[in-house]
């Protein structure tokens, strides 16, 4: 298995910038999600991995190799795309077996590894079968058995889940991660869903308009977001953002919200002008106090809590709280925000200001 | 706008039961969804009401009167369907202003401007009336075929999971949206969806289906809170109810065969000794994937919570729902 390291890669095609200088390492045995938009650069770098593209410039290393230039069969790596491709007129038995018979591997041998990887994928009971017979859920077990068998070093995935319902989307994810867990194999996994991204990520990197936004493990960038781009992507509801214009002195503990004072965590680099003061839904709750106030427009219950719409002077905010909670649409209602969690950001650049809550992050990524 | 009755009603195609004895009443104003997987008839009761389908049995009685022979024209509904189906050679005021011009409707010039504008504002597409549908981003064009449906004042609103091609963003402000607007209507709405988080945030009545049959009809709290099967527990909630051999905790009532427990009523500290196979950090919860004598159980606890695979924790339940072998709630 393997670790691998992108330093400073970029693609073009044309005078079309797909991927702009990226770097960042995928540590050995880690389930890694590159997560973006639709047209933000991730597949074209998943590709570059796998050696389907090559990049314009920089390098990729496998365990220390440089592979970048590399054909794909020299590399390696397997690559599971969306849409499953199996070989329709043979049973799962010789779909399996297919990959290690091209490569010359011994009858014996070949016999032995389906044996073992239909065990892993809990598929032994149906290798005899046709593959046009079988279910959704079976087809993708076996065509992630056909990635396996070969002991790749890596496995590279472009959203094998993208095109399945939600319900039985969650039920492969969960397998998918399982078998991570019990196979430990480096995985790059891409998807437009970050809620997919969070929940089998070890880590992530948040990509946008060819740019790596973020780069770190779930709970750190939900905490704390580098850019106003990654703390709007991640998370349902998404990070609230109250435009305010001011000043944040170096080492300041509070800034001026409409004439309120709001704690924030202590402020490293100082800002003025245009700024947004950035909080996650459950960290804002309504109470009868509280001198910053919004009127309730909307509540949207979902069981155990519900999400309230509001507006304040600063903009419109969802705060998430507790379903027993009455909030009344037309209300006028306080509002006390979390401060320890408050990320501050520059408008005009999309940056986070570094505070005493992200610098460690932030000097990271 | 209108209340509409639906007594006893019945489809099947061929050997297929599309819907199957349902029996239930949409309130004047009220906005009731349909939930249900695909399969269940929630789209065969929309095209009944409208007339698109002919029922097998059974009565349909929007604002009073039985409309079973009623052509769809006659019935005056307003479909609104999953896919957009706009006229991409008119601008978005021309396709707005067509269902207005029917020969039934017959609306004059000026009320037919009034009203554009208005549902415009409500959409917040004013900007692009003059726009070809064609140059229209998806969440735009979706917006208008919601306007179509608004700009007439028919007797019920149908909609046939309209929010559903829309990317998450857009889904989740539309839904607030489409909330207001009805309220601010005072419109009868039948919205069907198999997404509960749509059910549960929008309607005042949740109608939820099972193989073409109403299995419960309530206001989303008591859907949620008070379930009467296990079918319709596993439909609303995420992550989804845990069900497990009621035995596991003592203390069933008897005649329950099951346990249901949801995530979030799981308490931590007492009870039965679980392992920790996975945690799984969202940022706003943690959730934790338990083993307990075999069986997966998975919980939500704080986002911060220091847990790591392996871990040993006791858990019990807290207000758990019990279901006998049928999957009928036992109380």
């Amino acid at each position: 298995m393997a670790q691998i390291v992108i330093r400073n890669i970029r693609k073009d095609f044309g005078s079309f910038n797909a991927v702009r200088e990226s770097s960042f390492t995928i540590e050995d045995g880690e389930f890694f999600m590159l997560l973006g938009p639709s047209g933000c650069g991730k597949t074209t770098t998943l590709r570059m991995i796998a050696g389907l593209e090559l990049p314009t410039s920089g390098e990729i290393y496998l365990d220390g190799e440089e592979i970048s230039q590399l054909p794909p069969s020299k590399r390696d790596i397997a690559f599971v795309f969306q849409m499953f491709a199996l070989y329709p007129h043979m049973n799962v038995r010789r779909n399996l077996s297919y990959p290690l018979v091209s490569q010359g591997m011994a009858r014996r041998d070949v016999r032995a590894k389906v044996e073992e990887v239909a065990n892993i994928l809990g598929i032994q009971n149906i290798l005899n079968r046709p593959v046009g017979g079988l279910s959704g859920g079976d087809r993708q077990r076996v065509a992630l058995g056909r990635a396996i068998v070969r002991d790749p070093k890596a496995f590279m995935m472009d959203e094998p889940l993208g095109a399945l319902d939600a319900e039985f989307r969650e039920h492969m994810s969960e397998e998918l991660r399982a078998l991570h867990d019990r196979m430990g194999a480096t995985t790059v996994y891409v998807t437009h869903d970050q809620l997919e991204a969070m929940q089998m990520g070890d880590k992530i990197v948040v990509m946008n308009n060819a740019v790596v936004e973020q780069f770190g493990t779930p709970q750190q960038i939900y905490d704390k977001p580098a850019t106003m781009f990654v703390a709007d992507f991640i998370g349902s509801p998404s990070m609230n953002f109250l435009h305010f214009d001011g000043v944040v002195a170096d080492g300041a503990t509070n800034v001026d919200l409409n004439g309120q004072t709001m704690a924030v965590p202590r402020n490293l680099q100082g800002a003025s002008g245009k700024l947004v003061f950035g909080v996650r839904p459950e960290h804002v709750t309504l109470s009868d106090a509280g001198g910053y106030r919004g009127e309730v427009l909307a509540a949207e219950y979902l069981g155990t809590t519900q999400i309230i719409t509001l507006a304040t002077p600063n903009g419109e905010m969802k705060a998430r709280i507790d379903s027993a909670q009455v909030a009344k649409v037309g209300e006028t209602v306080g509002l006390n925000l979390n401060a320890k969690t408050v990320t501050l950001f520059d408008e005009s650049t999309g940056q986070a200001l570094r505070s005493e809550l992200n610098d460690e992050v932030l000097a990271d990524g | 706008m209108a209340e509409v009755v639906l007594k006893n009603l019945s489809k099947s195609f061929g050997s297929d039961v599309g819907i199957a004895d349902v029996s239930m009443t949409i309130p004047d104003g009220a906005f009731v969804v349909l939930l249900g997987p695909t399969g269940a008839g929630k789209t065969t009761t929309l095209r009944l009401i409208s007339g698109l389908e002919k029922a097998d049995a059974g009565e349909i009685w929007i604002g009073g009167r039985n409309v079973g022979s009623d052509t769809p024209a006659q019935r005056d509904v307003a479909m609104v369907f999953q896919q957009y189906s706009l006229y991409p050679h008119l601008t978005v005021r021309d396709n707005l202003a067509f269902p207005l011009k029917s020969p039934i409707l017959k609306t004059p010039a000026d009320e037919i401007a009034r009203k554009i504008a208005e549902v415009a504002g409500v959409l917040q597409i004013s900007h692009k009336l003059d726009n070809k549908a064609t140059e229209l981003s998806g969440g735009e064009m979706q917006r208008v075929s919601i306007g179509r449906a608004l700009v007439r004042e028919p007797l019920i609103y149908l909609m046939d999971e309209p929010l559903s091609s829309l990317d998450a963003k857009l889904r989740t402000d539309l839904r607030v949206e489409l909330k207001r607007i009805q309220a601010s209507l005072g419109a009868t709405l039948l919205y069907v969806t198999h997404d509960q988080i749509e059910a549960m945030t929008m309607a005042t009545h949740v109608g939820v289906l099972n193989e073409g049959r109403l299995v419960q009809y309530g206001s989303p709290r008591e859907i949620y809170e008070n379930p009467n099967s296990l079918y319709v527990a596993s439909r609303l909630g995420l992550p989804r109810i845990n069900i497990l051999p009621a035995e596991l905790f003592g203390g069933a009532p008897s005649g329950s065969t099951q346990i249901g427990m949801r995530p979030e009523h799981i308490r931590q500290g007492e009870g039965q000794d679980a392992t920790v196979r996975r945690v799984e950090r969202l940022g706003d919860q943690t959730r934790l994937h338990l083993d307990l004598q075999g069986h997966a159980i998975t919980t939500v606890v704080d986002p911060h919570a220091d847990y790591t695979p392996g871990a040993q924790i006791k858990i019990a339940p807290r207000d758990p729902l019990y279901f006998d072998a049928r999957g009928q709630r036992v109380l």
